[in-house]
């Protein structure tokens, strides 16, 4: 412990190194999300028969699914080699499941929502349409599991809570685009939807930044912090003009709706924010450390006895 | 001491390391705790300069606890021999010998020598006499000896002349009071480190001393060293395995370029350099030069094989073996003096091979301002150093006091390889010769010295084809033909060693020096050197791992001389030849085989000379040693706790204050070395000396060193990215007291201010620098590492800039080590302000410039 | 001691080699930094100049894409018994003082602590970058060295954040991620790591695994009995979060003083409960979508 009350550091270094990834991945949370929950939502409602809403929601799945490489692919280091990630399947690396996920989803989607908008394909749209609407469910989770499954102190020790928050998201994102995009009459699911997923989003994010207790503190802080207080307050906004308003008012569907997904888009960008933050400041990855070692919980890396018969 | 091994010898340090983990114990003395006192048992601060008052105090310890090896300094010093009536000490004197000419400044030392001998200083005072300081013969003398020895000793060494005594009285008043007083050690520390050395002395225990230029460049460097050198053979620590002081060398092969010297007053072999007036015939030279005893006695031989070596066939009996080709010395023509001659516009063109002068000298203002009044300058190096861009690129420059337009020195610059790209050697520490191959060609016009310096000797020779002029036969009678070969028409650096290592009349290869005769039948190089090729084998490329022999590992490489690893070695053994103890067994007398043996080294010592040997009145050379005396290269085969002969200033060592420092004497009124020499002029002003008044205005020590990850004067790591981004910039080392006392900020920038100059370095707050209490008042350290130049990937002022010249007169060496500055926070001004600042200071400190 | 890791050497089977690794003992490290040198010359490793930095002599500041030796350089004071008033000196002469024992100190004296210290690629037997890589472009070589194949990394940066000790990054110019190799093609000539042949006193120790932790027993043994209470393995026990460093640390004080974790944890240990709550979580948001449009009107 050093004078300050602060545990010892390296003259304040981090410990751990930054992520080198780029904006494009905290939109593709959110494009990755719009996409898995859309593509339930189309499938869903197309068993209701609402092929009005089913269409969109289609299109919206679609849209997210085709951004969404691009995204990563120019988040690569060497994009030229971005098949390389399907050289294998590796379930340690929920970077590769992912993409897994990803390309599979990208299919079934397009197939799905070419059937809804053109009427080809049939028989093997409805297929495509049942098996995207599965494959959306952990398209929309696993990015939370990847990050997740990091030593950036933020996320890993989130990792309960986190794919809860990007569940709720994708939902919420999902039935905004559905609201804005939607006639009224057709939108009610969608409305249903996006309140309740905003209400889950709210809360969940709450419960992640409760049960961090201390290592919450960048979403309190800095440029983590008031990306997700804006978050918040979009999706609050968002979510009170839905409900107020957006069943009457075409305009107050597509505000809502709008308001509703920037709040979710504003969410990952401050968790993603977060995550460096927390990676910068030494005391984030030392302080839990060394708690975990006072409490008895972990023997920690350092021995000072000699050991005729060591580990 | 005087060096900081792990940073600047971190290879040889391994052996350190691994002697404490055996259980040594290292002590490092230094003004600054730096990665070698990190390593240390104990580390003691001491204020820069001091050191002679450090280790005046361990004599003063070792007489007081009666700790010195009696048997030893008996049978192996010249502590017994009594002195003439005429001695004076500088307890005596005020702070000086006797024998002290104000008018010449130098001392006349015939009052030094032992009692019923004349000592005959022969190059040494000459060179004084004309303007000339340095190098004196070594021991020189031809003093004739009874049985060997001194004609008047005491061996029970009570005689109050005799030298045991002498010594004692000279060190009384280095008491561990007087060392805290001068050097601002903790008087603890101090005794710790005398009790451990006295501990760890004698028959069972042998000590070891390492030093560096933190002892040479002071105006007391040699003094220094001779400190050491009493210390250690009084505790019997000389000669033995353990023992020895090391003076560490190796970086840039300083240590061969000394052994085959690119210096003015020596020739190879550490032969003197011959004078003009005084040497008229190579029997007068030899007369005047070599002592008769010891292994100097045989220097004709040695001399007369040089010349052989040099010019060959034209080298006859009759012609004194072209000793007349030879130059003559005929001034001081040391570095600092030649450069303040060229600043006089004395001289037309320097030759500037692999030396950076403009960072490397001190006062560098003055370096530059010299080279600017040449004809023609010639730099040889790997990279466009300061040296070589002075004229278009430099302080001066940069401050518009100097415009290239009128500067009229012509420069060429030459590419030179590295020592990768060419053959040789270096000579290090122990004196060990290690042979690098060539790995690869030299890029473009890079070509390695021996290539460059042979095709210019090739072609100068061309040029003077046919030449009846006397003067040049000097160069065409020169055996100038050694084999080349590759693409670059490299001459073979082995037929260089071969001609160096010496032959035979027939040709063959000499085993050592013993082999060489006085009458043309051999040649040799380097008399030391002799025996590097013996049995057609480049003995030192001989590559053994450590693995595959003895701790001595006598198959790796080659020392000079006779590949004797311990100098000295026959004082291992006791006068009768045996061991001292098991323990430190090294050499010793196999009386069954009539011979002296050894765990592994060669014998430094004649092979069959038996330890009862007593020579007759008429031998001389090897034949005029006893068997029991281990220093063959003096006459009287002794170590010399005191110095009859061979230095300028002194016999024993005196401490001073250096020629810039806050403080008095306070052991003498002689308050600075007599000897020194100084050169006062408006381009090298002095801060007034400790305690008088304006000494105040500069009230810090300032010390200069180096960093592991720079070498020398930059130009071979600041250019190199790998170690410029190591440390990239200049900064000063400050303690948090000075800082607070200054205002400097850690990471922030300061000013450091000399008479001569200001310099700004970035500031690095540690408390590896503490100020240390002097005469009751604080005294601090502004520390810089002196590396850096306005050239390469790193780029930084020079420390250099702000020393003056000053030198010790023995072998004209500058005080790099100490000085006084001042020092603020901020950048330094530029331009004419900069100037402006300096004159300020100078005017404050009354210093006229 | 349990030296297998999930690809070593099962998978290798007849062509597996002994593992290797460092024992990095920085008692003995003089901060000379040929380590740095000669790791960046033998890997023709860019170079990375950061300027002056104020770290004591630590102008390289950390390990990443363009340094895979770093040495740190820690100036502390070591306690000295209080004592109202008592000046730097005294204070310095008391701390300085050596017991009559002889203790041999290391990297320490006048009341000063100067620790240094070579940091490089840890290898850990539970490498978390190697467990993350989607491409597959670290591996476990038959050394049980964890190494990137540059022809391979597509810089996704995944193994970047997973590391727990900040080694791999990203190359900004090149956009592959690069570490420490252990010098895998010398290895494959018989020959050790640069850093390890280069090093001057050894601390930087090169060879078969079990015989350095072996090894190290010894080295603590002895430091321990001469008196120096502070020093410890780093990284050397199987029961770690790591599972045990190839390459391993003796340390001379607490690890996050070399900014090094206390309690490293290779995250995929965590990787179940990670899963798991992906997996509650996708069907949660099944359900909330079945719930949205399945029950209520419309």
């Amino acid at each position: 412990m050093s004078a300050n009350g602060k545990p010892s550091s390296y003259y304040g270094q981090p410990v751990i190194k930054e992520p080198v990834w780029t904006p494009e991945i905290p939109i593709y949370f959110f494009t990755g999300g719009l996409a898995g929950a859309s593509a339930g939502l189309a499938q869903l409602a197309e068993l209701r028969g609402n092929d009005e809403l089913a269409r969109r929601a289609w299109a919206a799945a679609l849209a997210g699914v085709a951004a969404s490489p691009l995204l990563l692919i120019s988040d690569l280091g060497k994009p030229a080699r971005f098949l390389n990630m399907l050289r294998m399947f590796k379930v340690t690396s929920p970077m590769s499941v992912g993409s897994w996920i990803l390309s599979a989803s990208g299919a079934t989607t397009a197939v799905a929502a070419m059937r809804a908008w053109t009427g080809l394909f049939p028989r093997t749209g409805r297929a495509a349409g049942g098996a995207a609407a599965a494959l959306g469910l952990p398209l929309s989770t696993y990015t939370a599991a990847l990050i997740a499954n990091t030593a950036v102190p933020v996320w890993h020790e989130a990792r309960s809570t986190l794919p809860l928050v990007f569940a709720s998201g994708a939902a919420a994102s999902a039935g905004a685009v559905a609201v804005a995009a939607t006639p009224e009459r057709d939108a009610a699911p969608a409305r249903r939807l996006a309140l309740g997923a905003a209400v889950a989003e709210l809360a969940t994010v709450e419960l992640m930044e409760r049960r961090l207790g201390k290592l919450g503190e960048p979403y309190r802080q800095g440029a983590a912090g008031r990306l997700s207080k804006l978050g918040k307050a979009l999706t609050l906004a968002g979510a009170a003009v839905v409900a107020a308003r957006a069943g009457r008012s075409r305009a107050a569907a597509v505000t809502g709706g709008a308001l509703l997904a920037a709040g979710g888009l504003a969410e990952r960008f401050g968790i993603f924010r977060a995550g460096f933050q927390s990676a910068a400041d030494p005391a984030y990855v030392v302080g839990p450390q060394r708690e975990r070692l006072a409490g008895g919980e972990a023997r920690g890396a350092a021995r000072r006895h000699a050991s005729a018969s060591p580990a | 001491m005087g060096s900081n091994m792990a940073e600047q010898h971190p290879v040889g340090f391994q052996w350190v390391m691994e002697a404490k983990e055996r259980g040594a114990k290292v002590m490092h003395v230094d003004p600054r705790f730096t990665r070698t006192s990190a390593m240390a048992d104990l580390h003691v601060p001491i204020r820069a300069g001091t050191d002679i008052a450090f280790l005046g105090g361990i004599v003063n310890h070792v007489f007081e606890h009666d700790a010195w090896f009696r048997e030893y300094v008996r049978h192996y010093t010249n502590a017994t021999a009594i002195l003439k009536p005429e001695f004076r000490d500088t307890e005596d004197a005020a702070g000086l010998f006797s024998g002290w000419n104000p008018e010449d400044e130098a001392y006349v030392i015939d009052s030094w020598a032992y009692n019923k001998t004349e000592a005959e200083t022969a190059g040494g005072k000459h060179e004084q006499e004309g303007d000339v300081s340095g190098e004196q013969a070594h021991g020189a003398h031809g003093f004739s000896l009874r049985h060997g020895r001194p004609p008047d000793t005491d061996d029970s060494m009570e005689d109050e002349r005799c030298i045991l005594q002498i010594v004692k009285r000279h060190f009384s008043r280095y008491t561990p009071e007087m060392v805290e007083e001068i050097c601002g050690c903790p008087r603890e520390k101090f005794l710790q480190v005398a009790r451990w050395m006295c501990e760890n002395s004698g028959r069972e225990r042998t000590s070891a001393i390492c030093y560096a230029v933190g002892w040479t460049q002071h105006t007391t460097g040699v003094q220094n060293i001779r400190a050491a050198s009493i210390v250690q053979l009084l505790l019997g620590n000389i000669g033995r395995p353990g023992g020895g002081i090391l003076a560490l060398r190796g970086h840039a092969n300083i240590q061969g370029s000394t052994d085959i010297p690119t210096l003015f007053n020596i020739l190879p072999g550490y032969i003197p350099m011959p004078h003009p007036q005084e040497q008229p015939s190579l029997d007068k030279f030899v007369e005047l030069n070599g002592p008769k005893n010891g292994a100097w006695g045989q220097l004709k031989a040695y001399m007369v094989s040089l010349l052989k070596a040099w010019w060959g066939a034209a080298a006859t009996e009759d012609n004194e073996y072209c000793f007349h080709h030879l130059p003559r010395i005929s001034g001081d023509h040391s570095h600092y003096a030649t450069m303040l001659k060229m600043l006089d516009g004395g001289v037309k063109g320097f030759f500037a091979v692999g030396q950076n002068p403009t960072v490397g000298s001190a006062n560098t203002k003055l370096q530059r301002l010299a080279l600017s009044k040449l004809d023609w300058l010639v730099v040889r190096d790997l990279h466009e150093t300061e040296t070589a861009a002075f004229w278009h690129d430099s302080p001066e420059i940069e401050d518009g006091e100097l415009r290239p337009e009128e500067i009229g020195t012509e420069v060429f610059f030459m590419p030179a390889a590295a020592h990768t790209e060419k053959d040789g050697n270096f000579t290090n520490t122990q004196r060990l010769l290690q042979w690098h191959h060539k790995a690869l060609e030299p890029p473009g016009d890079c070509r390695s010295e021996l290539n460059w310096v042979y095709h210019l000797g090739r072609r100068i020779r061309e040029k003077l084809a046919g030449s009846d002029d006397p003067r040049d036969r000097a160069i065409l009678e020169l055996t100038w033909d050694y084999p080349v070969k590759g693409p670059h028409e490299e001459p073979d650096a082995e037929a260089v060693l071969q001609e160096i290592g010496g032959r035979k009349a027939d040709g063959s290869f000499v085993d050592s020096y013993d082999e060489l005769a006085d009458d043309g039948s051999t040649s040799c190089g380097s008399w030391i050197h002799a025996g590097i090729y013996k049995d057609g084998v480049n003995q030192s490329a001989r590559k053994t791992p450590g693995t595959g022999q003895n701790w001595i590992a006598h198959e790796w490489g080659w020392a000079w001389p006779k590949d004797v690893r311990i100098l000295y070695n026959r004082a291992s053994a006791d006068p009768d030849g045996n061991p001292w103890s098991e323990r430190k067994r090294y050499v010793w007398w196999d009386a069954n085989e009539g011979k002296w043996t050894s765990l592994g080294d060669s014998p430094d010592f004649p092979a069959d000379k038996a330890p009862d040997y007593e020579p007759g009145r008429r031998d001389k050379g090897m034949d005029a040693i006893r068997g029991d005396a281990p220093f063959i290269v003096h006459p009287d085969g002794l170590g010399w706790v005191f110095a009859p002969s061979g230095l300028v200033d002194g016999p024993l060592p005196a401490h001073y204050e250096p020629q810039e420092s806050p403080f008095r004497n306070p052991l003498y009124p002689q308050q600075l070395s007599p000897t020194r020499q100084v050169f006062p002029r408006p381009e090298n002003p002095y801060h007034p000396p400790g305690g008088e008044p304006g000494a105040e205005v500069f009230p810090f020590v300032l010390t200069t060193y180096r960093l592991t990850e720079h070498h020398t004067a930059g130009a071979m790591s600041r250019t190199v990215a790998y170690l410029a981004e190591l440390q990239p910039e200049l900064f000063c080392e400050v303690s948090p007291i000075l800082a607070e006392l200054r205002g400097l900020e850690h990471g922030g920038w300061a000013t450091v201010v000399s008479a001569r100059t200001a310099i700004e370095a970035r500031v690095m707050v540690t408390e590896r620098v503490q100020p240390l209490e002097v005469q009751g008042r604080p005294m601090h350290l502004v520390g810089l590492p002196y590396h850096w130049g306005n050239r390469g990937l790193a780029k930084g002022d020079s420390a250099n800039e702000l020393l003056p010249v000053v030198l010790d007169n023995n072998v004209h060496i500058s005080e790099y080590k100490v000085a006084t500055c001042d020092i603020r926070p901020g950048r330094r001004p530029r331009g004419r302000e900069r100037l402006e600042l300096v004159e300020e200071y100078r005017r404050r400190a009354g210093v006229k410039a | 001691m349990k030296l297998e890791t999930s690809a070593w050497p099962d998978s290798y089977g007849a062509d597996a080699k002994p593992r290797v690794g460092f024992f990095t003992d920085t008692s003995v490290c003089i901060g000379c930094k040929a380590c740095e040198v000669a790791c960046k010359e033998w890997n023709r490793i860019p170079d990375s100049p950061k300027g002056f930095t104020g770290n004591s002599y630590d102008n390289t500041v950390d390990l990443g894409a363009n340094t895979w030796r770093h040495v740190a350089f820690v100036e502390k004071r070591v306690p000295v018994d209080a004592d109202g008033g008592a000046s730097l000196v005294e204070a310095a002469e008391r701390g300085g003082l050596v017991e009559e024992a002889g203790v041999n100190t290391y990297q320490e004296g006048d009341g000063l602590r100067w620790l240094m210290s070579s940091d490089v690629c840890k290898h850990c037997t539970h490498a978390a970058c190697l467990e993350v890589c989607p491409t597959g472009a670290l591996f476990r070589t038959e050394f049980g060295t964890v190494v990137v194949q540059e022809d391979v990394c597509n810089g996704c940066g995944y193994c970047v954040p997973a590391c727990p000790f900040g080694v791999l990054d990203r190359r900004e110019d090149d956009g592959r991620v690069w570490k420490c190799t252990l010098c895998y093609d010398r290895l494959k000539d018989d020959q050790e790591p640069a850093c390890a042949q280069a090093c001057p006193t050894n601390s930087i120790q090169f060879g078969e695994l079990a015989e350095l932790r072996a090894r190290a027993e010894g080295r603590l043994a002895q430091l321990t009995a001469a008196g120096q209470a502070d020093a410890r393995l780093y990284l050397a026990d199987s029961d770690d979060g790591i599972g045990g460093g190839g390459a391993f640390f003796l340390l001379l004080d607490d690890p996050e003083v070399y900014g090094l974790p206390p309690d490293p944890v290779d995250t995929t240990r965590d990787l179940g409960s990670i899963w798991a709550a992906a997996g509650a979580a996708a069907l949660a948001l099944g359900a909330g979508l079945a719930a949205a449009v399945l029950g209520g009107r419309g």
